[in-house]
């Protein structure tokens, strides 16, 4: 196939972006990629430029795509040329060089330049801006400022965005006395309000940088160089040298001349495209859709995927629908975040807030119908990562509000990452220090995902992947990528977990072989095999196909496997209710085979420890109970207190109720475990409300059924999903949850996580009101899935597989 | 070449079900083989470097082995480590015409 010419204009984030993104997507087999980049580097991370002004990174740790990348890439890089004109008829590109390169598709990232606001006296007769008089956009300006600053006495910063407070902490590092000037009436108007903006100012000025609000600078004084400001109120300062910083203005021009729809940049349609052309992609700040034009970065990576997705044809029906804006950010050491609104729109709309100005504290969040719309955390951000996520996937927030501004009972917060020692601890399960994990970003991994899989941090427990994706975020300096594969219900398939239901079913898949063939080109991936296995189980009950190997080995042997490759023994003893008999058994059955270590477990059971696996079969025949499923991804177990039969303070039978849940639900397959527990009073001694499933007794025959709660490497009290008055409706209840939970959540999601994902309202909806109409099929489906239980440990009379108990085959020589 | 003198006849191919793996006894030596679902055969020492875990308890998906204690990663057509600091020792392994595995006990990395 004859390869198409696709060009690009522009060599900033964006434009490189997109076609990493076509890269990814095997565009240089369709494609012939030339670049034009006006700027004599190649691609830099233009957010971290005040980082070099102020010395912290030096000029060649900004770089994202040295010039190698672009010859590795097969990609003609004009650098320092500037395109000139498109001329669509003829479909090329004209450079100001006189380079004339044709193109097939065409994509436009001219990003934005600097706005200069009318000011007069800002340029010398020449027509060159007057010495000292600077703008603050690419790593030319920065070198540039830096070499003037040097023995300068004062220095003003016109504009107090964003940049502009940046270009004045860079400033300050040179010695001199920066002043902000800004025309609002109070700082960051973009991202604060008004009481935000008047504490960050006081927090600026103890840094003793001076700020001048409503001030509109009219003329810059000087003959041969910049010697002072003049406002609209007459008044003159004096300052050596002066920077704007007073927004950018969209490179929309070279559209505008070829005819293309421009309003404040230039205006695309759903797919990024020219809403005139549909061969002419627009992406990044010289984009204009649905009447916004964004100056931030994530928006941007946005686009370039489904720029990517379309130009390839790899999706055709990726769209884009606008982005919804969140930062965090850090200014002179201050640290903020902004979500979305800052004011009111509604007269619907909920405020939440905390102010400490001595502190340099605020917190302000824009609540509508339980979601949040917007938000501004100053000085204290620790909330920033759980905030970004709920506003993002606009998940339903908790009834508490206060939690949503400070961590209640929990420990202090922690060190920032900045002041944190390259040794500290990052992940506790395997070890991995925060210097690992840098270490691992800066030698090319971008995304949570890479830099887990590389470094191990995080695959332990899981408690530490929150502060893993921030590190991360931090060390990347917001140009973090998000790996897809984390959107697939497992990493070997990419598809999202009701992608993959669907295609089994349509495609009739029972078996986890089946699985790959069909749906991941024959690829076997060994870490997607147990997912897909309690998958298709849950799909298929008593139709799929089960396969041994796609088993992890504990469900391969009905037991766990220890550290020395030993496994224990837990025997099935519902409700932990017991007898001399049968503990007699147990105690026999230990010192026939030499068990190591008797132990309670936590879920009222008996653990054999240190089991040999050929020992396994035998064991169990002689202890004639059924597997207790300690080791699986399935229902463990349900405790339970005494309740009504011998406690004084039962109101309600926990244990019988205990019983007849374990026989409904013993070995019932799910995401993750299950662990439930019943309590006959609120005292909860059997702990029912930080259980996966719980239910608590209450006076007047009831029952409280918790869902969502955790007790592990993750604390939550669970979520009341409704309150009966029998043991039946429990079980019935219970069981309807657990369905839809099986159906719903992710593979090794617990229900804590499914809970906050999903919330509790559309829960309590489908599961309680019947809203969706399902309720009756969720039954069913539990019984089908229920009826087909057999005690896994009758394998010992007739193995599964040949040698399934055998740790060791001898070979005679 | 490997030295075809050494080769040692571990017990018939069913031995091992498909997609799995099991523990031989060579002498004082212990290895693990491999059938995949694409009937190819591997052999690697038995126990991870990491923290000898029994490497034929692990999960097999191609060629691409995942210990069963804590997940370090192999590749077994070289011993290679995916995931983890330390590859693995790997042996020459054949099916004959009787369908009798054939490991030679010399060290085919060696």
């Amino acid at each position: 196939m004859q390869k198409k010419n696709l060009v690009v204009i522009g060599n900033g984030m964006a434009g490189a972006r997109a076609v990493e993104e076509i890269l990814a997507r095997d565009g240089d087999q369709q494609f012939e990629i030339t670049m034009f980049g006006d700027e004599p580097y190649g691609n830099y991370n233009r957010i971290l430029l005040s980082n070099v002004l102020n010395g912290s990174q030096r000029e060649s740790e900004i770089y994202l795509n040295p010039l190698d990348w672009y010859r590795d890439n097969g990609i003609t890089l004009h650098i320092g040329v500037q395109a000139d004109s498109i001329l669509r008829k003829s479909k090329c590109v004209l450079g100001c060089d006189g380079t004339i390169e044709a193109y097939d598709k065409l994509i436009i990232a001219t990003g934005s330049r600097s706005y200069i606001p009318p000011i007069a006296g800002l340029t010398l007769e020449n027509r060159q801006y007057k010495p000292g008089l600077f703008v603050f956009r690419t790593l030319d300006d920065c070198r540039e400022i830096a070499e003037y600053a040097q023995g300068r006495g004062r220095a003003a910063v016109i504009g107090g965005g964003l940049l502009g407070l940046e270009a004045a902490r860079g400033l300050q590092n040179f010695g001199v006395a920066v002043d902000v000037i800004h025309r609002g009436p109070h700082l960051m108007g973009q991202q604060l309000d008004a009481p935000a903006g008047a504490i960050l100012k006081s927090s600026i000025e103890k840094l003793g940088i001076g700020v001048r609000l409503l001030r509109n600078t009219t003329e810059v004084l000087g003959e041969d160089r910049v010697t002072g400001l003049v406002f609209d109120d007459g008044k003159t300062l004096a300052y050596d040298m002066v920077v704007i910083a007073t927004g950018i203005t969209p490179n929309a021009e070279i559209g505008k001349r070829c005819g293309l729809k421009v309003e404040r940049a230039i205006v695309v349609d759903d797919y990024m495209r020219s809403v005139d052309d549909p061969d002419i992609y627009v992406v990044g700040e010289c984009a204009q859709h649905s009447g916004r034009v964004y100056g931030l970065v994530s928006p941007l990576w946005e686009q370039a995927k489904v720029l990517a997705d379309q130009i390839t044809g790899r999706d055709p029906g990726a769209a884009y629908h606008g982005s919804k804006v969140a930062t965090k950010l850090k200014v002179m050491g201050i640290e903020m975040a902004s979500l979305g609104l800052t004011e009111p729109e509604d007269e619907r709309d909920e405020i939440v807030q905390f102010t400490e100005p001595k502190k340099g504290t605020y917190k302000k969040l824009i609540i509508r119908d339980g979601r949040l719309t917007g938000g501004i955390l100053l000085g204290d951000i620790s909330k920033a990562a759980y905030l970004m996520q709920a506003f993002d996937r606009g998940t339903p927030l908790p009834d508490e509000r206060l939690t949503l501004l400070f961590d209640i009972g929990a420990p202090a917060r922690q060190v920032t990452f900045e002041e944190m020692p390259a040794d500290a601890q990052i992940c506790n399960c395997n070890g991995v220090s925060k210097g690992a994990i840098v270490n691992c970003v800066k030698s090319g991994k971008r995304s949570a995902k890479t830099v887990m899989d590389a470094t191990r941090a995080g695959t332990g427990c899981g408690s530490c992947k929150s502060a893993v994706t921030e590190l991360v975020e931090w060390v990347c300096g917001g140009v973090v990528e998000e790996d897809p594969s984390v959107h697939y219900y497992v990493p070997g398939v990419p598809m999202t977990k009701p992608e993959l239901i669907r295609a089994c079913r349509e495609q009739n898949l029972k078996s986890v072989s089946a699985v790959f063939e069909a749906l991941a080109d024959g690829i076997e991936d060994a870490a997607s095999k147990p997912g897909l296995a309690s998958l298709l189980n849950t799909i298929w009950p008593g139709e799929y196909e089960d396969q041994r190997d796609a088993r992890f080995i504990n469900d391969r042997v009905h037991a766990n496997i220890q550290k020395d490759g030993t496994f224990s023994v837990i025997p099935q003893i519902p409700g932990g209710v017991t007898s001399p008999a049968q503990l007699r058994r147990i105690a026999d059955v230990a010192e026939l085979y030499q068990v190591p270590m008797v132990k309670l477990t936590g879920g009222q059971r008996i653990d054999l420890l240190g089991v040999k696996k050929e020992d396994l079969p035998r064991m169990w025949r002689d202890l004639d109970m059924p597997s207790g499923y300690a080791y699986a991804k399935r229902y463990r177990t349900c405790k339970s207190c005494v309740g009504t039969e011998f406690c004084r303070f039962g109101v309600g039978d926990s244990t019988s109720l205990a019983i007849k849940i374990e026989q409904e639900l013993q070995g019932l397959d799910s995401p993750a475990k299950l662990k439930l527990a019943t309590a006959g009073c609120p005292r909860n001694c059997s702990e029912a409300m930080v259980k996966d499933v719980g239910a608590v007794a209450v006076e007047g025959g009831k029952w409280e059924i918790y869902v969502g709660g955790a007790a592990g490497a993750h604390v939550r009290k669970g979520d009341i999903l409704c309150v009966v008055d029998s043991h039946e409706a429990v079980i019935q209840y219970m069981s309807r949850f657990i369905q839809y939970y099986r159906e719903n959540a992710k593979y090794l999601e617990r229900t804590y996580g499914f809970l906050q994902r999903v919330g509790i309202e559309k829960i309590r909806a489908v599961v309680v009101e019947d809203s969706e109409g399902i309720a009756e099929r969720l039954d069913e489906e539990l019984r089908k899935a229920t009826a087909v239980y057999r005690d896994p440990w009758k394998e010992a009379f007739i193995p599964a597989t040949p040698n399934q108990f055998a740790s060791l085959l001898p070979v005679i020589q | 070449m490997t030295d075809t003198g050494t080769e040692v006849v571990l017990g018939p191919l069913d031995s091992i079900p498909t997609g799995e793996g099991r523990t031989f006894g060579v002498g004082s030596e212990r290895v693990a083989v491999f059938r995949t679902r694409n009937e190819q055969l591997f052999a690697v020492q038995a126990e991870c470097p990491h923290k000898a875990g029994p490497l034929a308890d692990g999960l097999l998906g191609g060629t691409t082995l995942i210990c069963p204690l804590h997940s370090w990663k192999f590749d077994l057509r070289s011993g290679e480590a995916l995931m983890g600091d330390c590859g693995l020792r790997t042996y020459g392994v054949r099916v004959d015409q009787e369908g009798q595995i054939i490991l030679a006990t010399r060290l085919a990395s060696e």
